[in-house]
């Protein structure tokens, strides 16, 4: 028999018992609405994840040390990483070449300090940390109150939350309600704060030439194996107050006040390594201990990093753990698909219940079918095209019905998130592959489920099922 | 009376043979016998009357020359097909273009109209189905069921019925006519009418009927020749008395 009549005979055949076959399908549409339910929940929630974290800035940055830094970041590459002799000095050449790799978007140094900071003649010490103009995009200020820097020079400072808790006297009280960003940053925005720190500046005034001749180094190293340290004031308007750590890969030397990043590099603060480092410190020419190197793309981040390693720096980026949170959505997305096959498997269970039924009922008329020239083939097929319709119709009404109930969770999700004065977001998808595949699954396990009936309905005698009234 | 059939094997072509056919099965711990060791031939456009008493055998005996059922030992010919040795997808297609097959029972699909139930074995066939209709419709024409194409089986009379199933038989233009007590379930006018209608299909078609009765009268009055079975051993072969051509005269003396 061919498809256009295996089609309609099938058809046929599921109308006559219409409310059993309905019954059988509106099984399987609820099997692949549960398939497609938790799938299209798997998959929402990685799409946030993703989208949240590239805009986190998390996984698309690369911190870069010089190897003479003997604080490696990452103890399991400093094994095979070749003697410091071979290393680089972290200097403004080395970051302009970093700049210019490919999939590199920026590379800026990273200029962190502790200092003191005097608001209404009272003293905070805090941790410094400059941001580039490109931080702004950042996840972490959508909550900002105020605004971002002006410009990448302007003496602004942007302060987080917990520190301007600090500066208004408030200790966040545990167990109540957190304090609103918007109560704090009213009475600190547009206010000055008196920041203090130390200023390294080489002792010989003369500045040197910014491409020093790399021959002569060890001239240099003795000219200028001194500097002096001279206490600066820098006054500083508040402008914003954030609610989220932007730096929240630094762990416990994270920053609570940020500088726009040009001017905290013309202030020529002391930075820790200074002291370790004083021959370079001593020199004019910029040396950084780290810089931060920002790739276009999460995927690209181990070509970059592998490229940096060459030209002879450490590199550390968050890769290892973007890899294993992909595993865990792996891992989810199977649990998930797991448990939303199990009520297929119900519905397909169903199938073969419905597929058995109809064989007896359908007895005579397999001997027929039989009698008149049907072969086995014919009849086994037949069968399989009424699994598969019922398996189709339930696939589609699934896939409509996944959709439905994602959109009614979602909304009501949202619903909830704005009480709680969170930000709503879409945490459901639907693409259009899961669509095609919910469908062809539901397809292929009810073909699956009519291997059994088919065969048994192909095998019957036709003598004996004449026979049988 | 005479006992002389290769008279007609001699003139004629054989349409049907079978040797030492038998057809045992098992029922618990007894062997039953429904077919023992039957021999017979069956001429190219002959109509033969199968009969005997109900368990004789002589519905298993069709249902083997019917390729419905396969033979224990023995063996039978239909139209140089051995249908022994026929795969059961070969036996599907014998049964779809060799043979067309009437019952007691008509055997229609109830959920299908009269002429979809006609046109069930072209599907079968792979007709091509801007075909179907045309061919259908001729079938009904040649039963005088043109008017009642699209009602269903329900709606119709046994004879009609009859009637819808002997279109169906004829469909596929098969060179076999098989009828299983095709007038068991009809009152004696509408069963004239069928019978009269498959001798019609016997001689204007040329078409090799065999007829399983418990009827004797019918059988003398319609059949060129009469098998008797009783347990399933062929027991009499003989041509039907005076004249198996003269219907006129049959039917006067019935």
């Amino acid at each position: 028999m061919k498809i256009p009549d295996l089609t309609e005979l099938a058809l046929r055949n599921l109308r006559e018992s219409l409310l059993r076959n309905s019954l059988t399908t509106i099984g399987i549409s609820v099997g692949v609405a549960s398939l497609v339910a938790m799938l299209s929940l798997g998959i929402g929630l990685q799409q946030l994840a993703s989208r949240r974290l590239v805009k986190s800035g998390l996984f698309d940055t690369v911190v870069v040390s010089s190897r003479r830094d003997l604080r490696g970041r990452d103890r399991n590459e400093e094994r095979d990483a070749p003697t410091p002799g071979e290393s680089r000095v972290l200097d403004e050449p080395a970051r302009q070449e970093i700049e210019h790799l490919p999939n590199v978007l920026e590379a800026y140094p990273d200029i962190r300090f502790i200092t003191e900071l005097r608001y209404e003649d009272k003293p905070h010490l805090t941790m410094i940390s400059a941001l580039p103009s490109s931080a702004k995009s950042n996840d972490a200020f959508e909550g900002m109150q105020g605004r971002f820097f002006s410009a990448d020079t302007a003496p602004e400072v942007i302060l987080q939350k917990t520190f301007a808790e600090e500066l208004l006297g408030k200790t966040p009280a545990r167990g109540v309600d957190e304090t609103k960003v918007a109560d704090l940053a009213k009475p600190l925005l547009g206010k000055e704060l008196m920041m203090r720190y130390a200023q390294r500046a080489a002792s010989p005034a003369q500045p040197r030439p910014a491409n020093a001749d790399a021959t002569n180094s060890a001239d240099r190293n003795l000219d200028a194996a001194s500097y002096s340290v001279v206490s600066r004031e820098q006054t500083l308007t508040i402008v914003g107050v954030a609610d989220l750590d932007p730096e929240s890969m630094r762990g416990p030397t994270r920053a609570k006040v940020f500088l726009p990043l040009k001017l905290a590099e013309s202030l020529h603060v002391m930075q820790p390594t200074d002291l370790r480092e004083i021959s370079r410190a001593a020199s004019d020419q910029a040396v950084y201990s780290s810089i931060s190197v920002r790739v276009k793309n999460p995927t690209q981040v181990q070509v970059v990093e592998d490229s940096i390693k060459k030209m002879g720096f450490n590199t550390f980026s968050l890769l290892d753990a973007s890899q294993s949170l992909r595993t865990f959505f792996r891992v989810l997305d199977l649990f998930l698909l797991i448990f939303g096959s199990l009520a297929l498997a119900v519905a397909s269970i169903g199938i073969v219940n419905t597929l058995v039924m109809a064989i007896l009922e359908r007895r005579r008329e397999i001997g027929i079918m039989k009698a008149i020239g049907a072969s086995d083939g014919d009849v086994k097929k037949l069968f399989f095209a009424e699994a598969g319709a019922m398996g189709i119709v339930g696939g589609i009404a699934g896939v409509a019905l996944g959709w439905a109930i994602g959109r009614i969770i979602n909304l009501g999700t949202n619903v909830y998130l704005r009480r709680e004065s969170l930000t709503p977001d879409n945490f459901w998808a639907v693409p259009w592959w899961l669509v095609a595949v919910a469908i062809g699954f539901s397809f292929l396990v009810s073909l699956i489920s009519g291997l059994y009936p088919a065969g048994r309905a192909a095998k019957l005698d036709p003598v004996q099922a004449l026979r049988y009234e | 009376m005479t006992t002389a059939p290769a008279i007609s094997a001699a003139r004629t072509t054989v349409a049907i043979r079978s040797d030492n056919l038998c057809r045992h099965y098992r029922m618990g711990e007894t062997l039953i016998r429904a077919v023992d060791g039957v021999s017979l031939e069956v001429c190219a456009g002959e109509f033969v009357a199968l009969l005997g008493s109900s368990g004789s055998g002589k519905s298993s005996v069709l249902n083997l020359i019917a390729g419905l059922d396969r033979p224990t030992s023995g063996s039978v010919v239909v139209q140089d097909r051995d249908l022994a040795k026929l795969s059961r997808e070969e036996l599907a297609k014998y049964r779809l273009h060799v043979v067309g097959m009437v019952f007691q029972s008509f055997n229609l699909i109830p959920s299908m109209t009269v002429a979809e139930n006609v046109e069930l074995p072209l599907r079968f066939a792979e007709v091509d189905r801007a075909k179907r209709p045309g061919m259908a419709r001729e079938a009904l024409e040649r039963v005088g069921l043109r008017a009642r194409m699209d009602h269903r089986p329900s709606e119709l009379s046994g004879g009609e019925q009859q009637r819808t199933a002997l279109a169906r038989a004829l469909i596929n233009r098969p060179k076999l006519l098989l009828a299983d007590e095709p007038t068991g379930n009809l009152d004696s006018r509408t069963g004239t009418e069928i019978m009269n209608m498959v001798r019609e299909f016997n001689r204007e078609l040329g078409m090799t009927v065999v007829m399983v009765t418990h009827e004797r009268a019918l059988a003398e009055r319609y059949a060129q020749r009469m098998i008797f079975l009783a347990d399933g051993k062929l027991i009499d072969d003989r041509p039907n008395t005076p004249t198996a051509d003269d219907a006129h005269f049959q039917e006067g003396q019935s």
